[in-house]
Formats: C-alpha cells, structure tokens, sequence
C-alpha cells in the first residue's frame, strides 16, 4: 500500500501483529486466583523499560496505588502512554519513570490547571515524545484489541500533530479517500482499577470507560485493582455486567478507595483540596521532595498515604459529596 | 440594561448558537457553561457530549473534569471515547468549543508548545486531548477565548488542532471530513467567522463597548470585515440569572 505522507514520531511498541499472536498464545487462560498486593503486583509485572498504560481517565477511576507503588519501587526508562492522563501522569512524573512518551493529553489537570513538575520534566529534554490525540491513542488500543496491527482514522492530517507523530497516510482501496493509519499499540503492563472484581480478574465497571475494555485486551500483562472483591457466583449470575474477563488479567488487587485522590463513579468524589496542595507544593521542588517522601515514599501502601491526608473521615465527606446530588435534587 | 462581565456575555454569545435538538461537544470551564445554559434557556432537548464517555447527561452543576461523574448525572449512557468520536467521525456531532495558547486566521489551534524544539519546547502545554479529534470531525468547530495579539498569531508555534490549514480549499485537501471546519470564534471583543473562499478570519460583530479598531488592534494578523458588521446583543436577564444562579454559583468561570 501507497504511503502519502509519514510522521517523524517514534513508535515505541512493535504493531506486528503475528508477533503479538505468538505472546498471546501463549498467555494463560487458567482460571485460577490472581489476588495478590499492590506491591507483589508491581514487582512481579511492571519491569524498568516496559510500556506502561493507565487506566481511567486522569483523576477518575485511577488505579493511584499502582501508580505509587511504581514511583516507590523506583521504576526507569518506561514507556508511557500518556492518553488522557492527568495526575497520573503528574504522579509518574514526580518519579522520573519513563523517558518515551505517546502524548495526548499530558501537564494538565484540566479545570485544576497546569503541573508545574510534570512541565519542568517535559521542558527538560529528557522524554522522547511522540504527539497523538485522544481519539488516536484510542484507537491505537482499539487495533491491538481486534488483533490488526493499524486503524484507520479521520483525524490529525494536515497538522504539526500528524508532523510529530508516527502515524501514515494512506488511501482507501475502496473508495480513494485519505486516512491517517494508527499503528497497534500492545502494552507490555497495564493497570486499571475497577468497581467490583471476582479472584480470578472478571471486572464490572460503572460509569464511562474510557478506552479501557480496548487497553485490557491490547496488553500483556494487567493489574487489575478493585474497590470490593466479589463472589464468582455473582459474576456468572449476570455475566452481562462483565466487561473485562478473567484471561485478560494477571493480578487482582482488592483496594478499596483505590482511586483516591481522584474520583470514582457512583462510590466518592475526587478530593479537590489534596490536589490543589499537589499543584501548589509542586511549585517548590525542595518543599515537593519532602511532600513525596511523606506521601509515596515513606508510606507502606495506599492506605497509609489516605491516613495522612485525613483518612476516613476525608473519605466519608468524599462519599458526601458524590452523592449530594441525589440528595439535593430528588 | 443589566450588569455583565465579558465572559458572561461570552457564555451568553456562544449559548444562543446551540439550537433544541443539535448536538455539542464541550470541555470544562466556559464552554460547558454555555452548553448547560443553552440547554436551560431555549434548547431542553440539546445533547451534550464529553469525550471521555458521558453522552446527554442533566448536568447539575459545573464538573472539574470532562470525566468526573458530573458528566453522566441523568445521562442517556455512560460510554467511552471511542463511542463518542465515532458519534462525531459518523457525522452526528454538530458543534464543539475549543480553545488554545495560540489561533491564527484560519483558525488553527496550539495546545502544544511554545518554541522550536519539540523535544525540549521552551514551554509545553497539555497537547490535543481531544480538540484535535472534535475540531476534524465536528460540523461547526467554534472558539471561546480572551482577545489579545499574542494569543491571535501570525504564525502558530505548533498546529494541534485543524481550522482551515493554509485557507482556501487546503483543508479539504488535507483528507479531513469534507464540510467540516471553523465557524465562529467568540471573544470578549467580537464575534469573528471565516470569509467562504479564503477561509480568512473576519469580523462580524462587535461586543458593546468596543469598536473595529479595539479588535485589530488585539489581534497579530489582519482580520477582514464583513459587509454589514452588527452589534452583539448583551445578555439578558434570563440568561444571566440561570448562568449566576443555577449553573456557576460558585463563579469558577464566571468569576474569572
């Protein structure tokens, strides 16, 4: 096939597909209890050099006790796909953990405003970065998801982000028209965190998605971290509220509030004031060293760092806040 | 005549162009606050759509995130990215609102960087998210954003986001959608839209208070001028008292 332009962006993974096939076949499909740590999980299926993806969208339904637990264990030269990530990435960042960077939406943390660490890591030259957009890391998980190794799409011809990335332009067989070919991306780890998860990694998630039934399937390796553990029985008494199966998944980690600081459909509110004092202290790298070593590095796992930002009783007036709605309204 | 500030008459500009039954993909801050007022005042039946999955919620009061459950309150489905750029892609998104660091006359959009070096930018933004993706799908692509000539550029630094490329028929050239494109950009001095052939920025209304000249004078490039250049209506009562009342009570946007 005719390629009519390329972009000069790295492509960090390799988008063979039949290579993929191969790990795959190999890949159990034991249906065997996965439970284990946060700790247990990072170590055993996050490697220095893998590609990374995280699940959620920036601050809503993160899995932020990996992403700690990464920083913690001192994770290097990572890829990332930096898909609508916001403190995620601002939690990564604080690590210096990856240095190859997929960007669609990175810095930021929307309405919150800008990172001023994650900018100073990406304003320091150390992060190859290829530029993509949200709708093309998403479909990127979407090709490796069904198994081919590229999709077409409709967007970012004719701009500086087609320039910077390492998409192509082909045209349509059928009909001539152009598209801008997104290679597969299959991440070597990624880590979702989920409503409800049976021992084996059978998930149901409420509220939006996001790309992340696609980014379950496209990778080799996935942790899974829940806010409950439930029953096997009840996933297979309804299988229709199951969205990720078992044989997708490597690890279960049972964390309840697992998305704190950020939001979590239908269960607490993102805790605005913890953020803010993140974007703040960011400000001062002295005083943002001792801010990590309080909140990441000296604490065991997450539910240390949720004791030293207010515990449960933070959580309860989270909880409030979700559901104030239903109370204020009807 | 009652008292506003320009991003009331912002939110209230760019409400009155969302017609009962269109549909709209927006971001947090301004543009939200135009949906949801729009969808108050005169379009009940208007469908909201957030790129991270929310489609056609009640939005009760301003979210902080395109993703946080704000944007599913009372929604019709709770979906995900590829659900909602499809819904675009397939030609069914009528209107989004975007903004940026940087636009030139063909509306173009930088929320990238600021400098030569993209691997070491002297200042480095967010990036597309999903502009990019809504600006090439959408229908009608409109901005919100302050006036000045810095943030109006000659020459962006970097091109997220498509307006009309280079102008004339670039865009279409390009293999972006046919007839999609930039529509109107709505600052606190005009309203600009795009003369057809050039798909050069022009003026075609003037925010009370300002003249022709405020508005060249806050911008990098020469605008044109339509042929009959009106004055933009302010708000009204209505609308100031839903968007004060019931949408930004708290003034995140408003207050700005």
């Amino acid at each position: 096939m005719e390629v009519l332009a390329q972009g000069i962006g790295a492509i960090f993974t390799d988008p063979d597909a039949d290579k993929a096939r191969e790990f795959f076949r190999k890949k159990s499909r034991a249906l065997k209890p996965k439970v284990m740590s946060v700790k247990e999980a990072v170590e055993k299926f996050v490697h220095d050099g893998d590609y990374l993806c995280i699940g959620g969208f920036g601050a809503n339904r993160i899995p932020a006790a990996v992403c700690h637990e990464i920083v913690r264990q001192g994770r290097k030269n990572m890829g990332f796909a930096g898909h609508t990530s916001t403190h995620d990435f601002q939690i990564l960042c604080a690590g210096e953990v990856f240095n190859k960077l997929d960007v669609a939406y990175i810095v930021g943390l929307e309405a919150r405003g800008l990172s001023p660490n994650a900018r100073r890591y990406m304003e320091s030259g150390k992060v190859n970065v290829s530029e993509w957009t949200n709708y093309s890391l998403s479909v990127r998980f979407k090709a490796a998801a069904a198994g081919v190794s590229f999709y077409p799409a409709r967007n970012i011809m004719g701009t500086d982000t087609f320039h910077y990335s390492g998409a192509k332009i082909i045209q349509c067989p059928f009909t001539g028209t152009k598209y801008a070919a997104m290679p597969a991306i299959w991440p070597d780890v990624s880590a979702i965190h989920v409503h409800e998860a049976d021992i084996y990694g059978n998930c149901r998630i409420r509220g939006i998605t996001v790309s992340d039934l696609d980014v379950a399937r496209a990778s080799k390796h996935l942790i899974i971290t829940c806010e409950r553990l439930i029953q096997n029985d009840e996933i297979r008494r309804d299988p229709s509220y199951t969205s990720i199966p078992y044989w997708c998944v490597d690890a279960v980690c049972e964390v309840p509030y697992g998305s704190y600081p950020g939001n979590m459909y239908g269960e607490y509110f993102s805790d605005e004031e913890h953020l803010r004092e993140w974007l703040k202290v960011e400000e001062n790298p002295e005083e943002f060293k001792k801010f990590l070593d309080k909140n990441i590095y000296s604490c065991k796992d997450h539910f240390e760092y949720i004791e030293k930002n207010g515990g449960m009783h933070k959580l309860l007036k989270l909880r409030e806040k979700e559901f104030m709605f239903s109370k204020a309204r009807d | 005549m009652a008292e506003y500030n320009t991003m009331e008459l912002m939110i209230c500009t760019a409400a009155r162009e969302l017609e009962d039954g269109a549909c709209v993909g927006v971001g947090t801050g301004a543009p939200c606050a135009a949906a949801m007022l729009a969808q108050k005042a005169h379009s009940p039946n208007l469908v909201i759509l957030f790129e991270a999955g929310g489609a056609a919620p009640l939005i009760p009061e301003m979210p902080i995130s395109v993703g946080d459950s704000r944007t599913t309150w009372k929604a019709v489905m709770a979906s995900g990215m590829c659900e909602i750029m499809e819904t675009a892609c397939r030609g069914m998104l009528d209107y989004t609102f975007l903004g940026g660091a940087q636009i030139d006359m063909y509306g173009n959009l930088n929320s990238t960087r600021i400098g030569p070096d993209h691997q070491k930018p002297k200042v480095r933004f967010p990036g597309s998210g999903g502009a990019n993706d809504f600006a090439s799908f959408c229908w009608r692509m409109m901005v919100m954003t302050p006036q000045d000539p810095k943030r109006f550029a000659e020459k962006c630094s970097y091109i997220t986001t498509p307006g009309w490329l280079q102008g004339g028929d670039s865009r279409a050239k390009s293999g972006l959608p046919l007839g999609a494109g930039p529509y109107k950009i709505i600052t606190n001095m005009a309203v600009m839209d795009f003369e057809p052939e050039s798909k050069r920025m022009r003026i075609i209304a003037i925010n009370p208070g300002y003249s022709e000249k405020d508005v060249q004078d806050n911008c990098g490039f020469e605008l044109l001028r339509a042929k009959k250049i009106v004055e933009n209506k302010p708000p009204t009562k209505q609308e100031l008292s839903i968007l004060r009342d019931q949408i930004d009570p708290y003034r995140y946007v408003i207050g700005r």
